[in-house]
């Protein structure tokens, strides 16, 4: 990470913190926001977030590592979780999951390596009614099926616009 | 046989919390008690009695929570109460916190539903432009607000001493009870943690009486109660039916009659084979948080315990043995019925230690994680013996 990303981070720490008083109880809140912000919670990010709450890197860790929503490792700008549980399994969740799978070309637990999609299972979204059912960051997508996943895809692509040709070759060089 | 509109009834803004302010915080109780209202996020522990040990708790501090971290697998009826009866929530959850002596609330919301934070925002803003929330509200002598707080996808945390946990800043580790949150909750405050549908049924009951609320239900079991349905069925979707319905009355509502078996009370409820489709709902039997997922005949009874089995093993909490042992132990014991590879003796012992880890875990989850093994182990036994695997092409 740069310098100036680090300063930037480490201000940004300070402000959220500083809106719940430095104390305990703005853990989860700071944490989210910065997760949100960053796709993770890195190891620099917690030890900020413990000096501006007051508390061991390892209490931080400790709270980040048991959250599912919140990772230290890079999630895609884009995190789509595909509910696994019983309703979700009963409407076809395994042909949305190979679906997914076909399109992203990666499987689940990995991210894309342009770092836009990041793909995982997780419980019940409240939306058995309506399965197959899969969030991607916070919007809710049902009856899912296999045809309706490279729509829903290319939504988030488009949101973010077509890779630079320049960043494309500078990656082939690498 | 229809489904009802009981606590669904129309209802206006601030119309409860007004019926409560002009009432002294006893009197609000007593109407809660009379009511007879058990709480509806599972437990089923009466509110009014919950609510007075908080009223009656010496403490300059006090808090209500709202639990919105429904996150039983195929219970989403708080998801539509969140986003189609806000306005009553918020009505109950100041009903409440005036009757315990609190002034603040806290909304618990779990991440999957962070879509519905701006809309509850909006609704909480206009309450205190209206005077519903803020310093004396509606006129009277009482300060209130709301806070939301934001779960981060973990099912534990439903679990009302988890849930403080988290909202503490920590991992969400069940605590022992005793001491109940009632007496030491938030911050080591008295706090009263109420189910979505609790609240918006106490509101319901301050406008309209509680022999309005009893006309429903049973005498154990009184009023109704929102069902979130699916799976096998034509019609899934949320209902709302009195206590004391039959399964088969709620399989013929959704046209789910075929099935085999009815999960009732998700993951960690029961599993209800078609022979005893005629037991009812209600704290007397088939006590649920609202999850009703119909099984239909051409489901394998083992991928339902495995299903449920990997739901358990990814979100104990791992803090006492029972439960982070022995969840493991029954999903890898299933895996060997899938391939055929379980004897009858080596399913008794699965079985016992289902049976020790009811008895001896630390909260709900591990206590109850074993319910549907040992259910569809005792029903569906010629299903699950003897199998010989498919082949692979
Ligand atoms: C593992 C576990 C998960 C739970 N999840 C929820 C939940 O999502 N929503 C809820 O209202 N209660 C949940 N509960 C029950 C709560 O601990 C608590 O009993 C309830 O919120 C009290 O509210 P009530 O009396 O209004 O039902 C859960 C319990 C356990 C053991
Ligand atoms: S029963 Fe399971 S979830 Fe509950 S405290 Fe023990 S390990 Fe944690
Ligand atoms: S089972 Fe998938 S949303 Fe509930």
């Amino acid at each position: 990470m740069l310098a100036t990303e680090r300063e930037s981070l480490r201000h940004e720490i300070a402000e959220l913190a500083e809106k719940y008083e430095h104390k305990r109880d703005g853990m989860m809140p700071v944490l989210e926001a910065v997760q949100e912000k960053y796709h993770c919670v890195s190891d620099f990010a917690m030890q900020e977030v413990a000096r501006q709450l007051g508390v061991f890197p390892t209490e931080v860790y400790g709270v980040v590592s048991f959250y599912s929503f919140l990772s230290t490792e890079p999630r895609g700008k884009f995190a789509i979780r595909l509910c696994r549980t019983l309703s979700c399994d009963f409407a076809g969740k395994r042909e949305v999951a190979r679906q997914l799978e076909n399109e992203l070309e990666i499987k689940f637990g990995e991210t894309t390596p342009d770092g836009l999609f990041s793909l995982e299972y997780c419980n019940c979204l409240g939306m058995c009614d309506h399965g197959p059912a899969l969030l991607v960051n916070n919007d809710v997508y049902t009856e899912v099926s296999p045809e309706l996943v490279s729509d829903i895809l290319e939504k988030y692509r488009r949101m973010f616009g077509p890779a630079s040709q320049l960043e494309e070759k500078e990656a082939s060089h690498a | 046989m229809a489904s009802v509109i009981h606590i669904m009834e129309r209802y206006e803004a601030g119309s409860g919390l007004k019926k409560a302010l002009a009432m002294s915080r006893t009197d609000v109780i007593r109407q809660i008690r009379e009511s007879g209202i058990r709480g509806r996020g599972g437990a089923g522990f009466p509110t009014a009695v919950k609510w007075n040990l908080c009223a009656v708790a010496q403490s300059p501090k006090k808090f209500i929570v709202c639990n919105a971290d429904e996150g039983e697998p195929g219970t989403f009826k708080d998801r539509l109460l969140l986003t189609e009866r806000p306005e009553v929530l918020l009505d109950g959850i100041t009903i409440g916190g005036y009757a315990i002596g609190a002034r603040l609330g806290v909304i618990y919301l779990r991440a999957e539903y962070a879509y519905m934070k701006p809309g509850l925002e909006a609704a909480l803003a206009a309450r205190r432009e209206n005077k519903l929330l803020g310093k004396k509200v509606l006129g009277k002598d009482f300060d209130f607000d709301i806070e939301i707080r934001m779960g981060a996808g973990a099912y534990v945390c439903g679990e009302e001493t988890a849930l403080i946990e988290s909202l503490e800043g920590s991992r969400g580790e069940p605590r022992n009870r005793p001491p109940y949150p009632v007496n030491t909750g938030l911050v080591g405050a008295p706090t009263a943690v109420n189910n979505v549908e609790t609240l918006i049924a106490c509101a319901q009951i301050l406008v309209k009486g509680p022999d309005w609320f009893k006309k429903l239900g049973t005498d154990v079991s009184t009023g109704s109660k929102l069902l979130s349905i699916s799976g096998d069925c034509r019609r899934p979707g949320v209902y709302e039916v009195g206590f004391g319905t039959s399964l088969k009355d709620i399989l013929k509502l959704v046209e789910g009659e075929g099935a085999k078996a009815v999960q009732v009370g998700g993951a960690s409820g029961r599993t209800v084979p078609a022979k005893q489709f005629g037991r009812k709902l209600g704290f007397e039997d088939l006590a649920t948080g609202g999850s009703v997922i119909v099984i239909g005949p051409q489901r394998d009874m083992l991928g339902v315990a495995e299903n449920f089995l990997e739901f358990f093993v990814e979100e104990s909490c791992g803090q006492c043995t029972p439960c982070r042992e022995g969840n493991p132990k029954l999903l890898e014991g299933v895996r060997l019925l899938k391939r055929g590879k379980c004897s009858v003796g080596y399913l008794r012992e699965l079985q016992n230690l289902g049976r020790t880890m009811q008895a001896a875990s630390k909260c709900g989850l591990g206590q109850s994680s074993a319910n549907a093994f040992l259910d569809i182990t005792e029903h569906f036994r010629s299903e699950i013996l003897g199998r010989v695997p498919a082949t692979k092409e």
